[in-house]
Order: C-alpha cells, then structure tokens, then sequence
C-alpha cells in the first residue's frame, strides 16, 4: 500500500456563496491566510462591493418566496443544515484546527453549532406564537399583531468565532424568514465558506444565505449603507465603528443590531429574541359584523 | 321632477351585482350623522320639516271610523295654538279605513294611504292583493303601502317578489305605489340593499322599511343602506325614488338625524315630503313639544298636546 | 340588464376621472347646519407658561418665549417658555434624579397607581383639553372630543396596568427599565402622543423628558397640571417647550437613555445619525404614504367612507394617512363619483364647531407646503378636484382635494404631504395593486377593501406596513401596536410590543 504522505493532496478553493453560487470574487482579488507559523493554509477571496450588492439583488429576490415558505419548511431546512453539517463534521473540525484552534475547542464548537441549528430549527413554528398577540381592542374589530421578517438582513459576522458565531446570526435571521448577506471572519474564514457550501447541500433556496469573505475595512461601510438592506447586525468593532454603521445605515432608516458583546459559545447567545430582532410586528384590524 | 319624468324600466336587475355593505361601515356613518348638532333656527326648519313628512298612523285591529275622523283631525290640525306649522302628508290606515279618511280631509292636500296587500304579514295568494289594491284605490287611496312577500325573498325566489311589486304597481294606476321591505324580518343590511334594488327595478316610487308590527322596525343604518341604493339607482336611471322610514322613530332628535342623513346621502333635492316620509303616530307630538321648547324656552308636558 | 352600478362616464385609457356627470345630487342650497360652537367658558389658558421641571413650572433660563397661535384665527394663545440647553440639562438632572432616588425603586404597583390616576384626572378634564386641543393644533373639536382626549386618557390607563405584570410580557426574559427617556412629540395629535410616550415609558419604570411640538405646546402644559395634581413625585415628567434646538439638546444631551421621536422622516434620520455611537436606544415613528386599495368586490359605500376617513381625518396631518388610493378600474368611476359627492357634505370651518369635519390646517408654513404640492400636482399635469366649501377669510384652511390622472412617477404620489390631498390611481389585477402598495420608501400602514376573506388575508401579508386596516381605516387603539416598516421607523408603539421600546431584557 502507498504510504499516503507520498499522495498530492487536493488542495480547496475557497470561494464565496452568492445566489446558490460559488463564483470567485469578481475583483479577482485574493488574500493569503496563514498559520501561526506564517504558512499560507488558503487563499481567501477579497470579496469587493461589486460582490456585495451582487449578493443583496439575489437576498432580495430570494425574500418573496422564502419569507412566504411555511414555517414547517423552515425548520425542516434549518434541521437539514444540522444533519448535513453532522455528517461533515469532521471537515469542520480539521479547519477550526488549521486555524489554530486547539482540537477539543474545535470539536465542541462544532458540537455547538450543530445544537444551535436544531434549537432554531424547533423556534421556526414557535416563535410566532409566542410574539404574536390579539389585541382586545375597544371597538368592534378583530385585531392582531403578527411578527414578518424585516428583509435582507446584512451581517457583519463575529471576528472571533468563525462557525459558531456566524451560525448563531445567521440562523435566527433565516428561520424567521429573513435572507441574509454575511461578511464572514476575516480572521477565521474557512469554515464560512464550507459552512455555504452545507447549506448548498441542505434545500436552502439559492439567495436565501450569501456569504462573502474580506476585509471589514473595505466592506463595512457597503453592508451599512446599501439603501436595498433593511437591517445590519454587527458583532464586533469599536465605538467608532459603531458609530460609522448607525450613521451610514441611518440613510434608509436601517434596523441596527449589535451584537458586540456576546459570547457565542454561551447558552444565553441562544434565544428567540434574537431572531425577534429582525422581525417587525405587523397588526391587522377588521371589522367585526355581518 | 315629477315621477312620470323617467319611464320606469322593470327589469329583473341582477341582485348579484348589487354591492356589498359592511354593517359596521355603517353604524360608523350613523354615528357620525348623529354626532351632527343641530340647533336654533335649523332645528326649528328641521323639525317643521319633519312635520310635514309625517305619515300620520294608525293600523290596528281595533281601528274604527271614529278613531280615523279624529286622526284626520290631527293631521289636519296639528297644533293650532302654534301658528306658522305644516300639517302631516299623509294619513295611514287599512283599506276599509280609506273611504272614512278621505271623507275627513275633505279636498285638502293631505294624502291618504292605505297598506294592501295581506298587510303586514302579506301571505295570500296574489290575486287577493291585486284585488285589495285596486279596492283600496277606488276607494280613494293616493298612495298603497304594498309589503314584500319576505319568505320568497328569503328562499331566493327574487323573480316571483318582482314579479309581484310589478304587478301591484300595475294595480295602482295613479296611486303612488311605497313598498314595504319589513328589514326586521331581512337579516342582513346586504339583503336590505337587493330588496330595495329590486324593489326599486320593479316599480316602487317609494321604498319603506317596515311595517310596524315587526321588531326591530326602522332603524338609522337599516334606512342608510336604503338611502344609499335610492343614489345608486339614482346615478343609473335618473329616475328619484322616495324613502320611508316607518315604525320606531318616535323623538324629534332621532328623526332630525335621519334628516340630517338624507342630506348628506341623497342631498336637497330628497328633502320634501313628496320623497321622503316618516311612518308614525307619536313622532308628531314630541316634535310639536321640542317646537314648543325652541319658541319659549321652556321644557315642555305632553299634556299640553291633543293625543289622537 | 340593468344592474345597480352607474355605468357612465366615458374613460380614457388611463382610467382618468372624466368629469360629465348627469344626475348629479345637490348639497349647497336648502337646509344648513348653524353654527353650533363648543363653549370655551370652563377652559383657562395662561398668558405665559414655564417649563415644567422637577415637578415645578420654572421660567427658561435665558428668559425666552415664543408665541402660540390659533391657526383658525391666526391670534396669539399664549407665549410659552423657549426652552435652551441649559433647560434642558436641567429637566435631564431632575429626571435622573427622580429615576434613582424614588421611580425605579418605587414597587411596580404603586407606580401603576400614579398612572391611573392621571388617567382619570384627564377624563374629567376631557372637554376642556378638547377645547384647547383644537384652538391650539386646528383640529376639529368632534375629533379632538371623541378621538385625541378619550384614547389619551385610555392610553393611561392601559399602561398603568401593565407596570406591575412587565414579567409576563417577556417570556424568559426580565425587564429593567432603561433610565431616562428623552421624548419628541408632533403637533399632529398632540396630547395623544404625549400619552403615547409617557405612558409605556412610566410603566415600565423610566423618567421622562418631553418636547412638544413648536405650534401645540398647551395641552402638554395642561397635561404638565395633571401630573403635579396627580402628585407624581418631582422630576419622574418633565416637559420642555421648544423647538428644533431643544429638541437637538434632547436628542445630544449625554444622561438620557433612550430617544423616542415622532415627526418626519428627514428628522428621524438626523436624530439616528446624531446619537450614533452613544448607545442611546431608540424608537423613530415616522412618514408614511400609505396606499389604499378598493377591489372592485369590496363594499363601495363604506370604502368611500374609509377613503374620506382615511385622507381627510386631521386634515390629513396624519402619517399614516392613506393618501394614495388605488381604485380598481372597473369601479373606479363610481367610487370616485361617490367620493366626490361625499366631499361636498365635508365641513370645512372654525374646529370648535361641533359640526366641523375639517378644521384648520396647523400652522402658516405647513399650509405652505401643502399648497406647493397642490401646485406642484397640478404642474404635473394632475387633474384637482376640491369640493366646493366656503372657507373662513382668516386662518389656514385647505378643502379637501384629490388627485386624478396620477402615476407611481408623480412626486405628489411619492412624497408625504401631510394634508387633506389624496391621490388617485387605478388598478386592474391584485399583483398590480399590491406591487403598486409597496412601491415605497415607507411602510407604516395599508388599507384593503373587499368582500373576498381570503383575498383580505393575502393582501394583508403582502403589504409591507405595520398596521394594516381592512375594510376600515385610520382606527386606533392603546392596545394595539402601531408602528412602520422600513423608512417609517421602528419599535411599536401601544400594545404589549409598545413595552419594548421602554425597557432593556435580561436574562
């Protein structure tokens, strides 16, 4: 038998995800990530805004048909990201430990990350139950309040966590009907891209997640301003970035979301509050008679 | 406009066109109506106007030629001692009360009316409600108060109640022909309206709402949707149709506000007693009280006003 | 056959309104209402009014005052307090002061209590803050009467109720209080939406610094009253007159928690960017251009009734008006023929006649740019039609006016006007309309009119708004959530969702 040392290995591509595609990104533009030692482990696309708001168009022409799918289908998706994620586990792992994660932390990371796909998968028929209200008004109508997705959800995923934490933004947004545009760790991208390519593999209709990767420096300012974009959540950065994404997203009267300070290996970075923040209540009035 | 202006066209109209009405759409409307104030010299103008619009009634089992002489006399002197009033448009009896009524108004403009047709419950054979018609307008009635045949309309049988509006107005000859939905057995404000626009396709020259022996009888938002079919076949044929009202309305205040409704549904040119009528027999003294009131500042008693 | 809908007027291709109207009703000539005014007997309005402080009235620092008029009459009311920075730090002092020192440490019940309470001192007060709802904002006194008092006063209410039970309003969550509120309010519905904003937030434990409106400062000072007599403990509300520049030292000012504005668009931006970074919290209710749409099923009278509610209610300052109409094109000429007959029976005049329907339009420069856009529609190449009313010779008066001939491309269709003018489309499919409906920036409310259930519920979904009317319009409620979409804002305001705004979640 051939010693596998003596075989080439394959390396991967990492690509970004836009409309259920996995295109390079088109500034051509690429940045090497590398180890603690200073080996490069992968090229990693400088995702541009061209990329961005090519990403926002399928965000939005996939919110139609997603925010109207049933929330049974939503979970039945959101549970099939977690099993297939399950069964790629493994190549999960590998990457967290590529980066530099020690191989225990990379192992419950994972773990957890699958858990939390199957808790928002169970919120997708729940959440709206608990939200939602039928209000006793005075006159003689019917009138409730319903919770509806708020849109394309623009995410400027956790620098520091780089499955969990986009994970634990993107699912609450999407189980509740929104489509999200993503900005992955720069620091930790690998398992940004993978995790697309899961959820390529899992019924996820294309547009419904797009993930870039890049520099926060240069795509910051494109996820805040984007006047197509109806929330942005960030989850990491200073006061001044803080600042920049409130004035930038104040131009179409953005939801702004932080997230700075959690910690996404927590229980309490799990809750249906979350997916609440990207939703907005609507509420129907009707007469009552004959 | 006199009614022989515009050919009526009976035509069966098709009753699933008709629009659909929202009840709380219009107790809302109503509300508003009655949310309207109206005081000093345009309630005096009101309440005289209401007056002369009044359908004097009278439709009991226990009416007699004496009780009618001295309803006439009423209608004919409403309040003597008040100078400057109108008197009521009409008298309302049964047929066999025409003759007497007539005899006691003499040649004055007060119209007699007569209810036909099985009044009120109209369940008898066709025949006998053309015959109790042309009776009644031999006798001298100006005006026949038909009544729909309600379990027809009801079972979806809307060319037989058609059919039968057609033939009583046939019946009338020159004799204004009002027809009498009795809303309080319809149901719904959307069946109010295809009766009336049925009814109004047929022939009628005034739609009513009820006969008085049926409760509820006329009410604001019932008389609303009426009002509102009146414009619509209005709009379409040009032809006016007059409203009545009929049973219920006993206070001065609650028949300005259906004042007030009909001039901001149907508008001026309805404000006369040759289009619109309230059927009653008490509405006429608490006006006459309220009247009493405006001229002297003072609240008055119903024993200060002839009871007849 | 002849069936019951007028069919009449010739069209053109673009379902424009062509005015040859035969049998037409008449409204003018006969029998007219007299004039039946509210009396001012038992209403009191001060020559001057201070700010209302740490539970005192206490004159402005720098000693200005700006004039209140009658927009019905353009007469001065009164002149009240201007307040400056410096006010304002003090009312943000007394308020914090009160927040650690007594509110936030109060048991939830007895807070509840001291909310109660101003809800019944309002309702006996009811007729006179009517009075001086509609001398001081315009509006007619059958509104300011039975719509702005009574749900103000039913707002109070409503909340106080929910200061002691805020555990069962956040399943798994705690909720603590944020702090100090710094509010902004607009002259549309002023004392409604001091309660709108006082309420939820004293209920759920924070102080309050308020701003009204630069032209309808009076009912807040009287509601200011209120809460002195209702012996709430100094500083818990302070309210603070004034105009852009206080408002500005609110919204900068370092100590407060939470900013909640009402008003336009443009300044719900300039407030979003002004606290950038500062980790305010903050709820914006602003513009809206809601479409309202006739199916040619829906129950035609009373869509006309919503139409006429829905544009001319408050003059139409009201944001979330339903100023663009989309009318089916089959019915299109009946509903507009009855929409401009109803016109005609519309009221136009003095508001504290009890018979007004359409009061004054609220201030010089707001009719200014009401009539721009009247002009700029008709430059446009829109058709106007206005009613045919007298108006007074001195105050600021608009009839009620439409729009016909108008497209998605007309910026009196884009922009909100906040007047009594509505603009008027025709339709022909459902996927047209509802395309047509969320052709916006904003989303703050709808309107749907047919007899088909479930056409209701799709076009209920479909519209992208917050509040959705459905064979009505403009109604509201304290327990309902009201509250817009995209650039009309958001957080809730009213209802179990209006708690949100007003408190943090903890676990």
């Amino acid at each position: 038998m051939v010693a596998a040392t003596s075989r080439v290995p394959v390396a991967k591509t990492y690509k970004i995800y836009i409309d259920g595609k996995f295109p390079r990104t088109e500034s051509g533009r690429y940045f090497p990530l590398k180890d603690d030692e200073g080996n490069v482990i992968a090229s990693i696309c400088r995702g541009s805004r061209k990329d961005f708001r090519n990403s926002v168009v399928a965000a939005r022409n996939a919110f139609a048909a997603w925010s109207a799918a049933s929330a049974y289908l939503r979970g039945q998706i959101l549970y099939r990201i977690a099993e297939m994620l399950e069964g790629r586990a493994e190549q999960f792992v590998a990457e967290l430990v590529l980066q530099g994660v020690s191989k225990r932390r990379a192992r419950a990371e994972v773990d957890a990350t699958i858990d939390r796909l199957i808790y928002y998968a169970g919120w997708s028929d729940k959440y709206q139950q608990v939200f939602s209200a039928v209000n006793p008004v005075a006159s003689s109508h019917f009138n409730f309040s319903v919770l509806e997705p708020t849109g394309v959800v623009a995410v400027i995923a956790p620098n520091d966590s780089g499955l969990l934490g986009l994970v634990s933004n993107i699912a609450p947004a999407i189980v509740g009907g929104n489509t999200c545009v993503v900005l992955a760790s720069e620091l930790l991208p690998l398992c940004a891209v993978s995790f697309a390519e899961v959820v390529h593999a899992s019924d996820v209709p294309a547009g419904v997640v797009n993930i870039l990767t890049g520099f926060r420096d240069e795509l910051t300012e494109q996820f805040a301003s984007h006047m197509d974009v109806n929330a942005v959540i960030f989850c990491d950065g200073d006061t001044d970035v803080s600042r920049d994404i409130q004035v930038l997203a104040a131009d179409n009267i953005k939801r702004v979301i932080s997230r700075v300070d959690t910690k996404w290996s927590e229980d309490a970075a799990q809750n249906p509050y979350l997916i609440k923040d990207t939703q907005e209540t609507k509420t129907t009035w009707h007469p009552i008679g004959s | 406009m006199s009614l022989a202006a515009v050919p009526v066209s009976t035509q069966m109209p098709d009753l699933g066109q008709v629009t659909r009405v929202d009840e709380v759409g219009v107790k809302e409307r109503v509300a508003r109506f009655q949310s309207r104030s109206i005081k000093k010299e345009s309630k005096v103008e009101a309440l005289k106007m209401v007056l002369s619009m009044i359908d004097l009634t009278t439709l009991e089992g226990q009416d007699t030629p004496g009780k009618v002489r001295q309803l006439c006399q009423k209608a004919l002197h409403l309040h003597d001692s008040m100078p400057g009033l109108p008197h009521v448009a009409a008298v309302c009896v049964y047929p066999t009360m025409v003759g007497v009524a007539k005899q006691a108004l003499g040649d004055n403009d007060i119209k007699v009316a007569s209810v036909a047709t099985a009044f009120p419950s109209g369940m008898t054979p066709r025949q006998i409600k053309l015959e109790e018609t042309r009776i009644a307008v031999d006798d001298g009635a100006d005006e026949i108060d038909m009544v729909i045949s309600r379990g027809a309309f009801l079972q979806g049988e809307y060319g037989f109640v058609f059919d039968e509006i057609a033939a009583i107005k046939e019946a009338c000859g020159k004799a204004h022909l009002k027809v009498i939905l009795e809303t309080g057995e319809l149901g719904t404000l959307d069946r109010i309206r295809r009766a009336s626009v049925l009814a109004m396709h047929a022939g009628a020259d005034f739609i009513k709402t009820s006969t008085g022996k049926i409760q509820p009888a006329a009410t604001m938002p019932v008389t609303l949707v009426m009002l509102q079919a009146i414009r619509d076949y209005y709009y379409e044929t040009g032809r006016m149709v007059g409203m009545k009202p009929a049973g219920g309305i006993s206070k001065a205040k609650l028949a300005v506000h259906y004042l007030v409704m009909l001039r901001e549904t149907l508008g001026q040119a309805w404000m006369t007693k040759e289009w619109f009528r309230f059927g009653a027999s008490s509405l006429a003294n608490d006006v006459l009280m309220q009247l009493q009131k405006q001229a002297t500042g003072v609240y008055q008693s119903a024993d200060y006003f002839s009871k007849d | 056959m002849s069936i019951n809908r007028p069919i009449i007027f010739p069209k053109t291709n673009s379902g424009n309104f062509v005015s040859t109207e035969p049998n037409k009703l008449a409204f003018n000539d006969g029998w007219q209402y007299a004039p039946a005014p509210e009396s001012t007997d038992h209403v009191t309005i001060d020559q001057r009014y201070k700010l209302f402080i740490g539970g005192e009235f206490v004159a402005p620092e720098a000693g200005r005052h700006f004039e209140t008029i009658n927009p019905a009459t353009e007469e001065q009311l009164s002149s009240v307090a201007l307040a400056g920075e410096a006010d304002v730090d003090r009312a943000v002092k007394a308020a914090r002061k009160a927040y650690n020192g007594v509110w936030s440490k109060m048991p939830a019940s007895e807070r509840s209590k001291y909310i109660y309470r101003i809800a019944r001192i309002l309702q006996e007060r009811a007729r006179e803050f009517a009075v001086i709802e509609s001398l001081d904002g315009g509006k007619p006194i059958r509104e300011s009467r039975d719509i702005d008092i009574p749900l103000a006063a039913a707002h109070f209410f409503y909340y106080a109720g929910w200061a002691d039970k805020l555990e069962y309003a956040f399943p798994g969550r705690h909720a603590v209080p944020l702090g100090v509120a710094g509010q902004i309010i607009p002259w549309n519905f002023p004392l409604l939406m001091c309660a709108w904003k006082i309420a939820p937030a004293l209920a759920c434990g924070n102080t309050v610094v308020l701003k009204p409106a630069e032209t309808t400062p009076l009912t807040a000072m009287k509601l200011a009253e209120v809460i002195r007599d209702a012996g709430l403990p100094p500083g818990v509300v302070n309210i603070v007159t004034g105009a852009g520049e206080t408002g500005a030292a609110i919204v900068n000012h370092p100590d407060i928690d939470k900013i909640a504005f009402t008003g336009s668009t443009e300044v719900g931006r300039i407030i979003q960017k002004a606290i950038a970074g500062t980790g305010k919290r903050y709820t914006l209710e602003l513009g809206g251009k809601a479409a309202n749409i006739i199916f040619a099923d829906a129950a035609i009278d009373e869509a006309v009734e919503g139409i006429v509610n829905g544009i001319f209610f408050n003059q139409g300052h009201v944001c979330c008006a339903g100023s663009r109409l989309f009318v089916q094109e089959s019915v299109a000429d009946e509903v507009i023929r009855k929409l401009r007959d109803r016109m005609e029976t519309l009221i136009v005049g003095d508001p504290l006649d009890k018979n007004t329907d359409i009061g004054a339009i609220n201030s010089a420069s707001q009719l200014e740019t009401i009539e721009s856009y009247l002009k700029l529609g008709q430059e446009e190449g829109a058709q106007m039609y206005q009613s045919s009313c007298a108006v007074p010779d001195r105050g600021y008066w608009c009839r009620p006016t439409i729009f016909t001939g108008v497209s998605q491309s007309n910026r009196i269709v884009q922009e909100e006007i906040f007047g009594p003018v509505l603009a008027i489309q025709t339709f022909r499919t459902l996927e047209e309309g509802l395309s047509k409906a969320n052709n916006t920036p904003y989303g703050l409310s709808g309107g749907i009119w047919t007899d088909k259930g479930a056409k209701i519920f799709k076009m209920t979904q479909g519209i992208r708004a917050g509040v959705i009317w459905a064979n009505t319009f403009n109604k509201f409620d304290p327990t309902s959530p009201f509250g817009g979409y995209k650039e009309s804002g958001f957080g809730r305001e009213g209802g179990l969702h209006g708690l949100g705004a007003y408190v943090r979640l903890e676990a």
